[in-house]
């Protein structure tokens, strides 16, 4: 933010032709002018870069810091497809300069502590960073405690979870292409509530996507620890029959109770299962940072908000979105509701700083897309209004649904909707 | 201009009741749950999916309504424009219209 009139050029030819809808103060006030408050964002995935964005675009000169542990942005939703060879991780891959140029502070870094009283944040590298509102879009972490051997070292470093795009999906596709055809490949599911609830559906037909065309003797083994499919359970169920008879084999009520890193096998309740390679998803809660802010005052493991603006209801001045928050009903968990999330809290705290009344009536959408195959897709859809009277969201009866039928015009929308929620979040 | 704020003034002074008429961000605010898929202000990215900035009001009105009424088939849209009142539409659609197409 030292050169103001660099960030401007910079914004101008970024945004191009949009900019000309943005009032001109908006472009003079990246930099200079008083800014309306200071607002830190913890997390720049779906939540969290979204907050940035919008805080940026809406809320003329907000001061805006991102702090993100990793480089670059990489997506969960299309991740599967790098597992079933289709995209490569440069597909799921964007850089947060886009966001830089629309004028956030990008901090690579972790904030380790958060002061409430003091509205502080510190950083694991010592530095403090003030607040007026904070925005926490911190993902889910692992109970790992709740498998047997999950945590020992042996077991974290062969038995991987993928549920956190990045490394791990990497790894995971090379363990899928060192195992010799007529491996197993073993995918464990833990009981609702879980990230993503289609994402180990979608999962297990990639990697048998990937098994089908380059070893198919094979199997893909779905251990659910849920008693059926738990989104798009139809749709999925004709897939594995349709396009993956004799590769996938789907297992309800078989909860993972601890595994054996030395042999890679699952040991269910009534049942041992070895794999060549096991992937295990393991249950999760809210992540580290908001434990140790104190926000997890559901269960022990999500973070209750206000809808209306998505500030926590345990800690005041901390808005949290996203997986980490105790869903509203029907909600899911999902990159899409995040994003979502993300806007209430830009347009609500943008009006907390103006000292100006919220939105009393906010929606949120979710659209996921799940590829069955390399190019057909399925989709799940709702629509949620604020209930003044419950004091939470509400699917409205009769709209939402699923697909009619897998089909390979959605399969284009959902690459589109990738394209455009990420240019969204990340002002690319 | 001076008439999409006539156009906008008489929607939140007609059936929208107190809440609507206080809140100056509503059609703002609703257009944004669009642009996950329709772009961000409706500028969309690609040629798969429609624009909606730029697009007359009383277009995306009708577009939404047939959608809802199952006039228009779709794969997606007429399970989500169920889930908007007439009021909602109604605004969402004059924000995007006020909205300078990207191209």
């Amino acid at each position: 933010m030292s050169k103001p009139s660099n960030l401007s050029r910079r914004r101008v030819l970024h945004v191009g032709l949009a900019a000309a809808a943005a009032p001109l103060a908006g472009c003079a006030g990246l930099g200079s002018g008083p800014s309306i408050g200071r607002v830190v964002v913890v997390g720049g995935g779906y939540g969290g870069a979204t907050a940035a964005r919008y805080l940026r675009l809406w809320g003329g000169n907000v001061d805006v810091t991102l702090v993100e542990r990793n480089a670059n942005f990489v997506s969960c939703p299309i991740s599967n497809l790098v597992l079933g060879g289709h995209k490569q991780m440069s597909d799921i891959t964007v850089s947060y300069g886009g966001l830089e140029a629309a004028g956030v502070k990008r901090i690579q870094g972790e904030v380790v502590a958060i002061d409430a009283h003091a509205k502080e944040m510190r950083l694991a590298d010592g530095r403090k960073l003030p607040y007026d509102r904070a925005v926490i879009s911190p993902g889910i972490d692992f109970m790992l405690d709740q498998v047997g051997g999950l945590a020992a070292p042996a077991a974290q470093e062969r038995i991987l979870h993928s549920w956190k795009a990045g490394p791990q999906t990497l790894a995971l596709r090379r363990q899928l292409e060192a195992m010799p055809d007529g491996g197993v490949y073993a995918l464990t599911i833990p009981k609702v509530p879980y990230r993503c609830p289609p994402g180990p559906y979608e999962r297990a037909c990639m990697v048998a996507s990937y098994f089908k065309q380059f070893k198919p003797r094979s199997k893909v083994l779905v251990l659910d620890a849920n008693p059926e499919i738990q989104s798009k359970k139809v749709l999925f169920e004709k897939a594995f029959a349709d396009h993956y008879k004799g590769i996938v084999e789907y297992r309800p009520n078989n909860e993972l109770k601890s595994v054996d890193a030395a042999t890679n096998t699952a040991k269910l309740e009534f049942d041992d299962v070895r794999a060549d390679v096991l992937n295990v998803v393991p249950p999760q809660r809210a992540a580290d940072i908001a434990r140790s802010a104190g926000l997890l005052n559901m269960n022990n493991r999500w973070v209750g908000v206000n809808w209306l603006t998505m500030e926590s209801t345990a800690v005041p001045g901390i808005h949290v979105l996203g997986d980490a928050t105790f869903s509203a009903p029907l909600m899911p968990k999902s990159g899409h509701m995040a994003n979502q999330h993300a806007k209430v809290a830009a347009a609500a705290i943008i009006q907390l700083l103006k000292g100006e009344p919220v939105s009393a009536t906010p929606v949120v959408i979710n659209t996921c897309y799940s590829f069955v195959t390399a190019r057909d897709v399925i989709h799940v859809a709702s629509v949620h209004q604020y209930d003044a009277a419950e004091k939470t969201f509400k699917t409205v009866p009769g709209s939402g649904g699923v697909s009619a039928a897998a089909n390979q015009v959605e399969g284009r929308n959902a690459l589109s909707w990738a394209e455009n929620i990420w240019a969204d979040m990340l002002a690319t | 201009m001076t008439h999409l704020l006539r156009m906008a003034a008489a929607l939140l002074l007609s059936a929208g009741g107190a809440a609507l008429a206080q809140d100056a961000n509503l059609g703002r605010n609703l257009a944004a749950t669009c642009a996950n898929c329709h772009g961000t202000n409706g500028q969309v990215r690609g040629d798969t999916v429609k624009p909606l900035a730029g697009v007359s009001a009383d277009k995306i009105v009708a577009a939404i309504n047939d959608f809802k009424s199952g006039a228009q088939p779709a794969t997606i849209m007429h399970q989500i424009a169920k889930g908007f009142s007439d009021d909602q539409i109604k605004a969402v659609a004059a924000y995007f219209a006020a909205q300078p197409a990207r191209r």
